[in-house]
């Protein structure tokens, strides 16, 4: 703690036998010596101290005016007020000086201006990948609709990616899942194992490992023996989506179809849904919704609809009784729908990306975009 | 399949524009993807009428035709050979839009004077319209093409792309395309012609046929038509074709095509005199048998095959191709013709073991039903004695031992119901089955389906709902959202502690890539994962490239050459991660264990380039302070162990513990392992977590309440002196080891005058606090002292005078 510049000023201690001249004289003195200091203080904080010094409930011109109790009553009147004066006067001047001191220290803060135009500090921003943050999007639109994620094995059986999903041997529409087989013979000399072409081995594995009612989406990789472009790459994405249980129809797979296309692409969009063929289903279904960029017209010249007007955006259709019956549901009680989306298309249409190329190049000047 | 418009309509009345139609065959499963348009330019050219030709007053080579197009006559110089009188020709006004022989490109046609003589208008070549390649001659229309009409509505057409589905080899076929027109739009069809006369003698006397291998070919029929004329194909024929997509090459060949493209069933005409003892045998190759192919490439067979042969030798691949030994040629007078049901399977299989893929496989593959073989011959014989002449055999050869039955699918009003969540009246899904030939019986509430020849796809009650959904349209399907019972949530740690990570490293500044799984040998080198005591990774039978070969053991690779290629043009520092499985390989009938790893690495400047100063480049410490950062978020306390690995500095490696568990590594990279991946920087750092094992420490409740101090704290600060090798971790844990003491900083390190050599400083700022009470001074001063104390003791410190 500090000492106050004010002590050890010579200070006359009133008496009871003081007289009206004396205090006075004392009072005169105090009210010059407080002008004196009050001259000096230069800071808010000197302000203070000399107020608590004088003006405070134990500084001295307050010790002063209540020493007036001292004199004899008919002297106080005259004397009190003498001390008020100088109590006010010192108030006032005070006030003066905390007004001028308030001015003046604002002058000396627009002399600390800055160029508020100069760049912030930087604080180092991370990002997730484009394709995480579209995968997470969809799958929160499922999981708002009671389906769970679950994953499942990228390298995969043949029985799992083809058989189970009424696909056997020789079947032409292997044809449609250009395949990438891991270099691992079994007994008739097949290749048993690959990487899945789609996510939809899951469905069966699922239906095995449970009972209805079943309801999921199955995010993950998925690859291909395919010449890359700007619209096919050998891995990508897909999430796979399967209802299954007493009751679930075809209108179903619509209605949620149509929530998801809500939810992705905004309610302006429109949604239709023709008919395709996948083995694994039955009906089957693509669902499309219309051009953006050409706003549905389908004009020859928009690139992005190739003239249709409309986009694909995924394959879905009722499971197949094959399937169900290949995993011990009984398909005279149990329906169901399945559908399996692009995510990487899903972003490229979202964010107008022209190359699905980009998303594994790993370049961070697109990366850094989403 | 291309399907010209103009060829359609011989089946089925179509009313519709082409886009309509495309829309509504899209629509119902056969998409359309792109419809060209013949004749789309063909403004200002009419069908004229040559009245009269004379030689050009100034040239040669030139002559003056003068042509009628009804409004008018014009005169124009003529450059074609076979220009004549009489002939119906499609003439150009000025200002028609042509192609330039020469170049390609449209033109505007303009009057001209060519060699003195004035040519206001031009009569056309194939090439010149864009029809066709041919530009020796004009085009010469059929007689009966009527002067002055348009030519764009006499000759236009619009083709059709169809994306046909495997399930649909019926739409392989204009015909097919015709029946799937009949039923979207109400119109019927109109099935060509099949009958012909046959004047020959009994083909069974003139040729044998025997199929020794009926599991392999189901039906095998043939006619035989003697005394033809092998020759071009009318303009007609080739010009359907052409449309289709074929090249025309001479009237029996043009005739096998053109009826696989009516019908959808391939067929075959051989030269029947080339036909050794006039016999045809349906058999498997014999070991090490060779055939020449029509493409000219010499194919070795194999015993599973199925060939055509003759008496001596391989003729043709059944189904596939055929052999140039019996090939048709303009000197052949007789034709055998083979219309046959061959099984898809074995199709399939020697289509893809000899990498021959054909337009006859394409059909067959799918599974076609042996009745179409039947048709398509008749309807093949037809043509051939109209267009090529000559006399038929009477009668057919049909090798059919086993008939197929005809197929009936039962379905139920309640099946419809239940599959589309809608109610159809029975009459209605029997009328929309009907239209697309299939034949109904009702019996009470369900339907006896029968299923027409070519639909061989359907065979089960669902493959009817979807008929039904489609041709009503899937449109007319209400939408409802989903109902009923959700079923119970499972608990997924795995997938949680990756997604947690995934947001703390980006929430940290990094920035997550995703690279291929499918790396090279190259790549696994670099990072040391295939040499000795590594584990090999599993290959790919058919690699793509050898950039893509093999399935990724770590990481590592791919996050490293993420930053090698980033590093190039980045303007500051970069903090990568990736988060994904890497595959080792399982026991022998066992997947792999894909294990779900994190890598992340760090190079370049700590902060950007910035006005207000430098902080330093990224290394060790930036890696582990993430690494620290992630377990103290997971709430999994985080140790770390001074740790040798090839790929890392010698002395700038730590193995991250949690508790005794490895859970991964963290490093800065060993110099070479940066020049292998050409990264310029001279510090990486590295760190790897597995994340199975973080998963499987993470505690089960991550978070619990702490109850805020009651009392306030003290801090003190302490600068000690130690043996450079005491490890700072040592330290600091004997620090937070006191019972009082609740946090320590360490905020200095340092080593130099004045302190010795072999010794460093440590300075930590100390916070003590009590549950208990406010901590005098006294108390505080003491705890200090007893630290000092143990740290005395246990690694000979002192405190920094």
């Amino acid at each position: 703690m500090g000492h106050s510049p004010f002590e050890g000023h010579l200070f006359v201690l009133m008496k009871l036998d003081m007289t009206t001249e004396s205090y006075l004289s004392n009072m005169e003195e105090l009210k010059a010596l407080a002008l004196k200091e009050l001259e000096k203080a230069r800071t808010a904080e000197e302000l203070e101290q000399w107020r608590a010094a004088f003006l405070g409930r134990k500084g001295r011109v307050t010790q002063v005016v209540r020493a007036l109790s001292g004199l004899s009553p008919h002297e106080r009147p005259r004397a009190g007020a003498v001390a008020n004066e100088a109590k006010t006067l010192l108030e006032a001047r005070l006030a003066e000086r905390q007004e001028a001191l308030k001015g003046a220290e604002l002058e000396q803060l627009s002399a600390q201006s800055i160029d508020v135009t100069l760049p912030g500090r930087q604080i180092t921003l991370g990002g997730l990948h484009p394709v995480t943050q579209i995968v997470r999007e969809i799958c929160g639109v499922f999981t708002s609709m009671g389906f769970q994620v679950v994953e499942g094995p990228e390298v995969e059986w043949d029985a799992y990616n083809f058989e189970k999903l009424n696909i056997p041997q020789d079947h032409p529409a292997r044809d449609m899942w250009s395949t990438l087989w891991v270099d691992y013979r079994d007994q008739q000399g097949r290749y048993p194992m690959l990487l899945r072409t789609h996510t939809s081995p899951m469905q069966a594995r699922i239906m095995e490992q449970t009972m209805p009612p079943v309801r999921v989406v199955v995010p993950g990789k998925c690859y291909r023996y395919e010449a890359t472009d700007a619209t096919h790459e050998s891995q990508f994405y897909q999430i796979e989506g399967l209802a299954v249980d007493e009751g679930i129809t075809f209108a179903h797979l619509k209605g949620t179809l149509y929530e998801f296309a809500r939810q992705v692409f905004g309610s302006d969009r429109k949604a239709r849904f023709r008919c395709d063929y996948f083995p694994f289903v039955e009906p089957g279904v693509e669902m499309s919704i219309d051009c953006f960029a050409c706003q549905g017209r389908g004009e020859e010249a928009c690139r992005v609809c190739r003239g249709s007007g409309w986009i694909e955006i995924m394959g879905a259709g009722m499971v197949h009784p094959n399937v169900l019956r290949g995993v011990g549901y009984d398909p005279e009680v149990y329906t169901g729908f399945a559908f399996g989306l692009g995510p990487e298309r899903i972003a490229m249409l979202k964010y107008g990306i022209e190359d699905i190329r980009l998303f594994y190049a790993n370049d961070i000047r697109f990366l850094r975009q989403f | 399949m291309k399907v010209p418009l103009s060829w359609l309509k011989e089946y089925v009345d179509v009313a519709l524009p082409a886009r309509e139609l495309a829309h509504r065959l899209t629509m119902a499963g056969s998409e359309v993807g792109g419809i060209t348009t013949i004749g789309g330019s063909w403004e200002n050219v009419y069908v004229g009428h040559v009245v009269g030709v004379t030689p050009h007053p100034n040239a040669d080579r030139l002559r003056l035709a003068t042509v009628d197009i009804g409004s008018e006559a014009v005169t124009v110089v003529c450059g074609a050979p076979n220009v004549a009188a009489g002939q119906r020709v499609p003439f150009a006004k000025v200002g028609a839009r042509l192609v330039n022989p020469e170049s390609g490109e449209l033109f505007t046609l303009k009057a001209a004077k060519i060699r003195g003589v004035t040519s206001t208008g031009m009569v056309c070549s194939e090439r010149e319209l864009g029809v066709g390649q041919d530009h020796t001659g004009i085009v010469v229309l059929p007689a009966d093409a009527p002067i002055g009409r348009p030519l764009a509505s006499y000759w236009g057409d619009a083709v059709l792309d169809l994306e046909v589905t495997p399930n649909r080899p019926d739409c392989l076929s204009v015909l097919g395309v015709a029946r799937e027109v009949a039923a979207l739009t109400g119109a019927t069809v109109r099935e060509p012609s099949l009958s012909y006369q046959e004047d020959g003698p009994p083909i069974q006397d003139l040729a044998t046929i025997r199929v020794e291998a009926p599991d392999l070919a189901p039906r095998y029929t043939a006619s035989l038509v003697t005394g033809i004329k092998v020759g071009p194909s009318p303009g007609w024929l080739q010009e359907r074709l052409l449309r289709a997509g074929l090249r025309p090459i001479n009237n029996l060949v043009d005739i096998t095509n053109y009826v696989m493209l009516e019908y959808g069933q391939p067929l075959h005409a051989f030269d029947y005199e080339k036909l050794a003892e006039r016999t045809v045998l349906v058999r498997r190759a014999r070991p090490g048998e060779v055939l020449v192919t029509l493409d000219g490439q010499e194919r070795r067979l194999e015993s599973p095959m199925l060939v055509i042969a003759d008496a001596r030798r391989a003729v043709g691949l059944a189904g596939v191709m055929g052999g140039a030994n019996t090939e048709i040629t303009e000197s052949t007078t007789a034709v055998l013709l083979e219309s046959a049901n061959f099984n898809p399977i074995s199709i399939r299989r020697t289509a893809s073991a000899l990498k021959l893929h054909s337009d006859a496989v394409a059909r067959f593959d799918k599974g076609l039903h042996p009745a179409l073989a039947e048709l398509g011959l008749r309807r093949a014989t037809r043509l051939v004695l109209e267009l090529a002449g000559g006399t038929a055999c009477r009668g057919i050869w049909d090798v059919y031992p086993s008939p197929w039955p005809e197929r009936t699918v039962a379905l139920s009003r309640k099946r419809v119901h239940q599959v589309l969540g809608v109610e159809l009246p029975v009459e209605q899904v029997a009328s929309v089955l009907g239209c697309l030939g299939f034949h109904c019986q009702q019996q009470g509430d369900a339907l006896a389906v029968t299923v027409p020849y070519w639909r061989a796809d359907i065979s089960i009650p669902d493959d009817l709902v979807e008929e039904i959904a489609r041709v009503s349209g899937y449109e007319t399907i209400p939408a409802e959202p989903l109902s009923g019972r959700v079923p119970s949530r499972q608990p997924q740690p795995l997938r949680e502690v990756r997604e947690r990570v995934r947001d703390l490293l980006a929430s940290g500044g990094m920035q997550e890539v995703i690279s291929y799984s499918l790396v090279s040998q190259a790549l696994l080198d670099k990072v040391g994962a295939s040499g000795e005591g590594s584990q090999p990774p599993l290959r790919l039978a058919n690699p793509m490239s050898a950039e893509q070969e093999h399935l990724r053991t770590t990481l590592r690779g791919s996050v490293l050459a993420a930053l090698a290629s980033n590093e190039r043009q980045a303007t500051e520092g970069l903090r990568l991660f990736e988060v994904g499985r890497v595959y080792l390989a399982g026991q022998p009938g066992q997947l792999p264990h894909e294990k779900e790893m994190v890598v992340g690495a760090f190079c370049g400047p700590r902060g950007a380039l910035a006005w207000h100063g430098e902080n330093g480049t990224l290394d060790f410490f930036d890696a582990k302070g993430v690494v620290e950062a992630l377990g103290q978020q997971l709430g999994v306390p985080v140790g770390f162990q001074r740790h040798g690995a090839p790929l890392f500095h010698p002395g700038r490696c730590a193995s991250v513990m949690a508790g005794a568990t490895p859970v991964g590594v963290v490093g800065e990279l060993h110099p070479t392992a940066l020049a292998r991946f050409d990264i310029v920087a001279p510090t990486v750092a590295l760190f790897e977590l597995d994340m199975e094992a973080l998963a499987e420490v993470l505690p089960a409740v991550s978070r619990r309440y702490q109850p805020l101090p009651r009392f306030p704290g003290s801090v003190r600060d302490m600068a000690l002196v130690l043996d450079t090798n005491v490890p700072a971790e040592r330290v600091t844990s004997i620090i937070l080891g006191h019972t009082l003491v609740v946090g320590a900083s360490l905020f200095d390190v340092y080593a130099g005058p004045p302190i010795p050599g072999g010794k460093r400083s440590l300075a930590y700022r100390i916070s003590f606090q009590s549950a208990q009470s406010t901590l005098t001074a006294e108390q505080v001063s003491e705890a200090q002292q007893e630290i000092l104390e143990r740290l005395q003791t246990e690694t000979g410190a002192t405190l920094r005078g």
